[in-house]
């Protein structure tokens, strides 16, 4: 199959959630990182452009954190792979870190998009 | 950063090879994975590599930014730089050499003089809670009699007065610095004493280290010859630091003292700059000086006290308590011998007490002010070389300026170059300030043994604290600053784009960078101008001293103090012995003449006693200073007899009482007459007699306490003639020939008569050098710097001609094509160099006429703003500088005119 053009539009990344991203990629299963890479990508349908570097220091970050461990196994293609996965602390992190971005989306939401104001409803 | 990635990072540091091996590997997995992806939606492997490499972004990039995880960037950085830099200083050299030499030199000697000042004027007593100490003293002393020690602050009978009537402190105790001989005959060997009263070591807190020290019971007339404390110093000099010193016995001046204890190393007693060796209670005077005792006299001044403070009391307390009792102490302590005028002004002494946490301290009272003024100078010479330093590393820049785009071009930030520059210049004057603090030890002792004289032997402990390590590293850091920061701020401004086209030749604003170093050698050779006027002035008035005429003449003149005090003689024999052993010294072939003298001339001793012409009572007219000498005395020391006659054999007790008195004396006491066969008498104290002198002859003036001094009048009386004649005498002996063959001879001689007699010897040139030692001080130092900086600053001036003319090639080349001669050039080259040399004379000028003011109490024979001195020194620095304007302008004009036009 042959891939169309990129399409238009990708976004980038903004900074920092890409923890968030990760941890919640870390959520569904161990993996590597180019696993993470193609993960992030395919679930946000596209739209999420990111450099697969970057996710190598935020993933060096997040170790340190205590947030995801790291661990030698094999990959699909029996090369050795380091498979990163998800620990309790990080599984908090990442529900902390989940209502914050509700919150923040909802807040923002609001202002672009204001709701029907009650006096129409009459 | 929370703290728990902190530790991590320092956990993993430990790991960084691994780590870094291991993201290498999971990077290339990851591309190799990306690459088979997009091979399978059907791209050529070559077109699937550079795609995997596309998505992946910049591998660099994320294997440094995960880097950070196990390393602090901070730190790696600051190795990388040091590293750099070391590498560059070992490229470079020369300018390495130089540079790490002349901050050295700078840095060296500001420690060197700070470490003397931190010594004398900063650092504590070495004793318990310094801070609780004061001094208790008489500001404006009023009281006559016999001075004869160092302090000599306190009778005895005022500092019991006021140990009485104390309540301010816990505790007082007086002291008093001598010095004893310790030999039993022949040539003298002096130790440095204490007189301490019985509180002295219990206030202080020292305790011995063997044996024990005093306590009050020691200390109570009458003692006599009990026992004696010595320091740690003399103990290793004397015994070898064997522990049976105690109760071996030693003599001091003949008399036997039991050693009892042993002081700590590193305490010297409460008088910075100096040391002891032995000290004794207060009684001992008695026995020790026997016939000069001041133990019991009211009127002999030789004590000075301290006391530790009550808690709760402060020193203004104190103080305030003190001047209360005042009126009281001197009352009890008012010398029956005093006539009313003197007791009104005796009675209206007010007693004081400052802190005294810092001891009290001679060397510091004569030379805290020359040695802050010496600070004053090396700051100067430092920061020439610092300007010196910001010249060459301007110079340095412009040539790399290429490295500095490319490192700009490929993301380094402006922040990141400036400090890679300024850590090159922070290891430039780390390096120099280390070597600095080695010279400084050296340059340190060497100041301290130049302030030493054989009578007044300094010591200074320069042991390193922390002072003076703050001291270089704040040094250090500015240093670096004053001459790295501008040039790497200028470096860093550069264009990447402008500078990696240029065709070799740089063309970023050269003009300004060129303004920067040019406004740099203006001020350096300002400062020079400053410190050379400053150096001319000092050895100007140090030639003014030394060639002074001081009324004789004194080279050539052994002193030899004889004291035979353990001979006993009887007083009524003393003179006739006295004369027999000047016959014993006369008959010593190669000798020119022999006298003796009671005060030697520029020794720090004077006497003074009230004149009385004419059948007055009171000595409204004034005061003389008096000596006692020998027969021929003014022939021996070559001062010229304008009227009558000199002193002889026949003036001896029993015969009329005679006196020859200076020129100074005849104008002041009989109006510049012929004072010969005039008398008159002095006064005395109450109850005494007042004979009457006549005068016998008239000498020209002479100096008589110091160099520096008017001429004042005074009156020679005969040795012969005295009251009670001494139990030792001043011979002064001059000799044709070299002074060091003397000595023996004189002591066989002395020998010869007895030789229990104690000898001590002086070179009398000598103690008129020390007398000067101050001054000497200053024209050394301050000339080494003026000449320091003068080298430097031209050093200065010829790197920026220099550059200039290299600059210029083009000009110069095109000029001479279209017909300028070679002279031409030259005075164009002179003209420019010449021109910033007298921009900086004009404000060297100007400067230093506003500071030498500081300087004045200094000077002698010259004043702060003589302009022989301001316009020789300008001279000298117009003549350095065109000479080092020269050189390049000599290779200017020697341009070749096709090389240069080439060049474009």
């Amino acid at each position: 199959m042959i891939r169309t053009a990129q399409t238009p539009e990708r976004l980038e990344l903004f900074q920092g959630t890409l923890d968030l991203l990760i941890l919640r990629t870390l959520r569904w299963g161990p993996m590597h990182g180019h696993g993470i890479a193609k993960f992030i990508e395919q679930s946000s349908r596209e739209t999420f452009r990111i450099d697969h570097g970057s996710l190598y220091p935020a993933l060096q970050r997040l170790q340190q954190e205590g947030w995801i461990v790291s661990e030698w196994g094999t990959s699909s293609n029996n090369r050795r792979a380091k498979f990163y996965k998800i620990t309790a602390a990080g599984r908090k992190q990442l529900t902390a870190e989940q209502s914050r971005w509700a919150r923040f989306t909802a807040a923002i939401g609001h202002i672009l998009q204001p709701s029907k104001p009650a006096r129409e409803e009459q | 950063m929370s703290l728990r990635r902190f530790l991590a990072r320092l956990w993993s540091v430990r790991r960084r090879e691994k780590a870094q091996r291991e993201l290498d590997e999971e990077i290339r997995l990851h591309l190799d994975l990306e690459e088979a992806d997009q091979r399978e939606s059907g791209m050529s492997p070559g077109e699937a590599r550079d795609a995997s490499r596309r998505t992946f972004g910049n591998v660099t990039l994320a294997r440094e930014a995960s880097r950070e995880a196990w390393v602090f960037r901070k730190v790696e950085e600051l190795g990388q730089d040091l590293r750099y830099a070391a590498r560059l200083l070992r490229l470079n050299p020369g300018f390495a050499l130089a540079a790490i030499l002349s901050l050295s030199l700078g840095i060296g000697a500001n420690t060197a003089i700070f470490q003397l000042l931190d010594a004398v004027r900063l650092r504590s007593l070495p004793v318990k809670n310094p801070q609780e100490l004061a001094h208790i003293f008489i500001p404006d002393q009023k009281g006559s009699g016999s001075y004869v020690t160092r302090y000599p602050e306190l009778t005895n009978a005022i500092w019991q007065a006021i140990r009485e009537n104390q309540q301010g402190f816990s505790a007082v105790f007086a002291w008093g610095p001598t010095t004893f001989n310790l030999a039993l005959g022949g040539e003298a060997r002096y130790a440095q004493a204490l007189w301490v009263s019985g509180e002295f070591f219990d206030v202080l807190g020292v305790e011995p280290i063997a044996g024990r020290v005093f306590t009050s019971s020691d200390d109570h007339a009458g003692c006599g010859a009990s026992g004696v404390v010595i320091s740690h110093s003399f103990w290793q000099r004397e015994f070898g630091g064997t522990l049976d010193a105690l109760g071996k016995t030693i003599t001091l001046e003949g008399h036997p003292f039991a050693v009892i204890g042993i002081t700590p190393a590193g305490f010297y007693g409460v008088e910075m700059g100096r040391t002891f060796d032995v000290a004794v209670p207060l009684c001992a005077e008695q026995v020790l000086r026997g016939e000069y005792s001041q133990y019991d006299n009211p009127q002999g001044w030789w004590l000075t006290a301290m006391g530790r403070l009550k808690p709760g009391w402060t020193v203004t307390r104190a103080s305030a308590q003190l001047r209360a009792v005042s009126a009281v102490v001197f009352k009890e302590a008012l010398p029956a011998a005093y006539k009313t005028e003197e007791a009104k002004s005796f009675l209206s002494n007010r007693l004081e007490a400052i802190p005294a946490s810092r001891g009290i301290s001679e060397l510091r009272k004569n030379y805290e002010s020359p040695l802050w003024l010496l600070l004053g100078l090396a700051g100067m010479v430092l920061l020439i070389a610092c300007a010196n330093l910001a010249n060459l590393l301007l110079a340095r820049a412009s040539a790399r300026e290429k490295e500095f785009g490319v490192r700009l071009a490929v993301g380094a930030t402006r922040g990141r170059l400036v400090k890679q520059l300024l850590v090159e210049c922070l290891l430039l004057s780390g390096v120099g300030a280390a070597c600095g603090i080695f010279l400084a030890r050296e340059l340190g002792q060497f100041l301290v043994s130049f302030l030493s004289t054989q009578q007044d032997p300094a010591f200074v402990d320069l042991g390193g604290n922390w002072h003076l390590l703050a001291f270089t590293t704040v040094l250090a850091v500015l240093t670096c600053i004053l001459f790295g920061l501008a040039p790497a701020l200028r470096a860093t401004s550069v264009s990447p784009g402008v500078v990696l086209k240029a065709n070799g030749r740089g063309m970023t604003p050269d003009r300004q960078r060129f303004g920067l170093r040019r406004a740099l050698v203006v001020s350096q050779v300002a400062l020079s101008l400053v410190l050379l006027v400053g150096a001319l002035l000092f050895a100007r008035s140090l030639r003014n001293l030394l060639v002074l005429d001081p009324g004789f003449r004194d080279t050539g003149i052994l002193i030899t103090n004889v004291d035979f005090t353990r001979l006993n003689i009887p007083v009524e024999r003393r003179v006739e012995f006295t004369r027999n052993l000047m016959d014993h010294l006369r008959a010593i072939p190669g000798l020119e003449s022999v006298s003796d003298a009671e005060i030697i001339p520029i020794s720090g001793n004077a006497e003074n006693r009230g004149v009385l012409v004419g059948g007055q009572t009171d000595t409204a007219l004034g005061l003389s200073l008096v000596n006692r000498v020998g027969p021929g005395f003014f022939r021996m020391m070559g001062t010229p007899l304008l009227e009558g006659r000199e002193f002889d054999d026949h003036d001896a007790s029993g015969a009329v009482l005679v006196a020859i008195v200076n020129q100074a004396f005849a104008e002041k006491f009989f109006g510049g007459a012929d004072p010969v066969s005039k008398t008159f008498r002095l006064g005395a104290g109450k109850g005494k007699p007042q004979p009457l002198y006549q005068i016998t002859g008239m000498v020209a003036n002479t100096k008589y306490v110091d160099l520096r001094e008017q001429f004042q009048p005074i009156a020679y009386l005969p040795l012969a003639q005295r009251e009670t004649p001494d139990l030792g005498d001043q011979i002064m002996i001059r000799s044709g020939g070299p002074l060091v063959g003397l000595v023996s001879e004189v002591k066989s001689a002395v020998n010869e008569v007895n030789p229990i007699i104690q000898i001590d010897f002086q070179v009398f040139h000598t103690v008129i050098q020390d007398s000067l030692l101050r001054e000497r001080l200053m024209a050394t130092l301050s000339g080494f710097f003026g000449a320091l900086a003068a080298i430097l600053a031209i050093v200065g001036l010829y790197g920026v001609v220099s550059y200039m003319v290299a600059r210029r090639r083009n000009e110069i080349g095109i000029r001479m094509a279209l017909g300028a001669m070679p002279g031409d050039i030259l005075r164009l080259v002179l003209r420019e160099g010449m021109w910033l040399t007298i921009v900086g004379i004009a404000i060297g000028l100007f400067c230093a006429g506003g500071l030498t003011r500081l300087i004045a109490k200094f000077l002698f024979g010259v004043t702060p703003l003589d302009e022989v001195t301001f316009g020789g020194a300008t001279l000298l620095l117009l003549g350095v500088a065109a000479l080092a304007c020269y050189f390049p302008a000599r290779r200017a004009m020697r341009v070749e005119t096709p090389a240069a036009l080439r060049y474009e």
